[in-house]
């Protein structure tokens, strides 16, 4: 059974004012209904004007995603009585938008390259943000914050182009990375980007999710969707034509059933705005560079895998962070510090790598190179680095935490005394030595290791094991 | 032609209660407003030029919101500077 998912992405374009008002949108830390004014309040007299910014990032998304300008947009009001809108409208677009007809690439499930089609982007004002209140299924009553409302939004619409709820995660990635990189979005911002899922399975009707507010829930919400369509069609039961809502906390989408439904939005051109003509725009717009050319750059530059590349490139502040290394240490010993380990950590503790300093990393990692210190060890430090970063607490220099905890590389003599130990310890182990098998080596350092909690280079311990074997003429 | 079934349909839509004497009456006043249409629609206006009304923009420079007070002034129930609305879902 083929699955067909087309998705809608709402995300919110960086712009210090709203779309259609002066108000700031840097609204996050602030308390409810702070950022507003008669103009997104909708107050009766005002009228809006259009953010000349908000018009050129979304032409900036529509250029690096190959749409094409039509020679006018037009914005339309979209009327509907929802406590979100003050207006009882949104300003949105609807028959002529601001761009149409693209593709992004993805990597399919089998790893090729594959062109999803965009349908069309366009602009419109977020919405207020509703506080349900009075808990479960049946809240008591809404508190509404306008903060949000007016916020410029671009909505990407794909075609029915994808297969799966991986694809459709990759998908969302890949285009949240491209977003960033073209520096109208935030990733890091709560909320910024919003999705609604129509999917299907071929041969019945779609259904659309409404309300997946983040990357994983995407995947999470279209495969539990996917099993409850085909159960329904395995039981042989008709898949209702219906929206439905996706509830993050427990995973599962529930029908919306009732009056919401039937919506009769009376779209008509907003009389408040002029349309826009703005196709001879695109040729002025440069674009950066985008993540798969800076993939390209990164192994030719730095002679670093392409599995690196792809990783490192994977998010804008992941590959300004590995170049501010690079630029310090030998580029590939760079790439796996901060591909592999670094990279680990950070995701493990549900850090963005924008919390990480760069210059007590290149100071640890300096001293790694440098032999002052073993792979291990830093390791351990990195983590205290961390988690001290990550607690709040005054972040330690890497040199004073290996002072303090002793962590310094020492040199062989220090560990003879361990190493006779480990080898009285462990005589079977000598004898396979003895009779030639090496991996009887790596044991014996790996116990001296233990012994010393990694402080000791393991390739210079094996040596001193060998030496002190054949001084005792085993 | 509107009929009192679309106006009954549009109320409903802009959630205001009407009785039966506004309907008659809001539908007569409905197809009055849409024959001023028809005759806008016999208006040739090609000399007006669409070009010099496009791209009426402003820059990305702030301006002050209001006060929180005067956002809620004219709520009927807030609680925590929220505007505090009846069930919706």
């Amino acid at each position: 059974m083929k699955t067909i998912i087309g998705l809608e992405i709402h995300c919110q374009l960086t712009t210090a004012t709203k779309l259609f008002c002066g108000c700031s949108t840097d609204y996050q830390n602030d308390p409810p209904n702070t950022h507003v004014c008669p103009v997104c309040l909708g107050l009766p007299g005002t009228m809006p004007s259009i953010n000349r910014r908000a018009v050129e990032y979304a032409l900036r998304v529509a250029k690096a995603l190959h749409l094409e300008v039509p020679e006018v947009s037009e914005f339309a009001r979209k009327n509907y009585f929802y406590p979100d809108l003050p207006k009882g409208y949104q300003i949105t677009q609807y028959d002529k938008p601001l761009a149409v007809n693209g593709y992004f690439e993805i990597e399919d499930d089998g790893g090729a390259e594959r062109k999803i089609r965009l349908t069309r982007i366009h602009l419109e004002e977020d919405p207020g943000r509703l506080v349900h209140k009075g808990g479960g299924d049946r809240p008591k009553y809404s508190l509404v914050d306008y903060n949000r409302s007016g916020i410029p939004l671009i909505e990407i619409v794909t075609e029915p182009d994808l297969r799966s709820p991986k694809e459709a995660r990759r998908f969302i990635n890949r285009l949240r990375t491209i977003l960033e990189y073209l520096g109208v979005f935030d990733g890091e911002r709560e909320g910024g980007l919003r999705i609604d899922a129509n999917i299907s399975i071929e041969g019945s009707d779609r259904v659309e999710i409404k309300n997946i507010s983040s990357y994983k829930g995407v995947e999470k919400a279209l495969t539990f969707e996917i099993t409850r369509q085909k159960n329904l069609i395995r039981r042989g039961l008709k898949v209702v034509r219906e929206t439905r809502h996706f509830q993050e906390a427990r995973g599962i989408t529930t029908s919306s059933r009732g009056k919401e439904e039937e919506h009769d939005y009376r779209y008509f051109p907003e009389p408040d705005l002029s349309p826009l003509m703005v196709h001879g725009w695109l040729e002025g717009i440069d674009l950066p560079e985008l993540p798969t050319a800076r993939r390209d750059r990164f192994m030719r530059d730095y002679g670093i895998s392409l599995n690196h590349a792809r990783t490192l490139t994977g998010a804008i502040r992941l590959a300004d962070f590995y170049e501010r290394v690079a630029r310090e240490l030998e580029p590939v010993f760079a790439a796996t510090w901060v591909a592999d380990t670094l990279l680990g950590e950070v995701n493990y503790r549900g850090m963005d790598i924008s919390e990480v300093r760069p210059e007590p990393f290149i100071d640890l990692i300096r001293m790694v190179a440098e032999g002052a210190v073993t792979d291990r060890s830093a390791v351990d430090v990195l983590r205290i680095m961390l988690d001290q970063c990550m607690e709040g607490r005054i972040c330690e220099a890497p040199s004073e935490i290996i002072t303090r905890l002793n962590l310094g590389k020492t040199v062989g003599d220090d560990y003879a005394e361990i190493i006779r130990e480990v080898i009285s310890a462990n005589p079977q182990a000598v004898e396979d030595l003895g009779s030639g098998r090496k991996e009887a080596l790596n044991f014996l350092v790996g116990q001296v290791m233990k012994a010393t909690r990694g402080r000791a280079d393991p390739l210079e311990l094996g040596r001193l094991i060998m030496d002190l074997l054949k001084e005792e003429g085993v | 032609m509107v009929s009192d079934k679309d106006v009954e349909h549009i109320a409903q839509l802009a959630d205001i209660g009407i009785t039966k004497d506004d309907l008659r009456e809001f539908t007569v006043q409905f197809n009055a407003i849409l024959d001023y249409f028809d005759i806008l629609d016999g208006v040739t206006g090609e000399e007006q030029g669409e070009d010099s009304l496009c791209n009426v923009l402003r820059e990305d420079d702030g301006t002050p919101s209001l006060p929180q007070e005067d956002v809620l002034g004219n709520a009927g129930s807030t609680e925590d500077g929220f505007i505090r609305a009846p069930r919706v879902m």
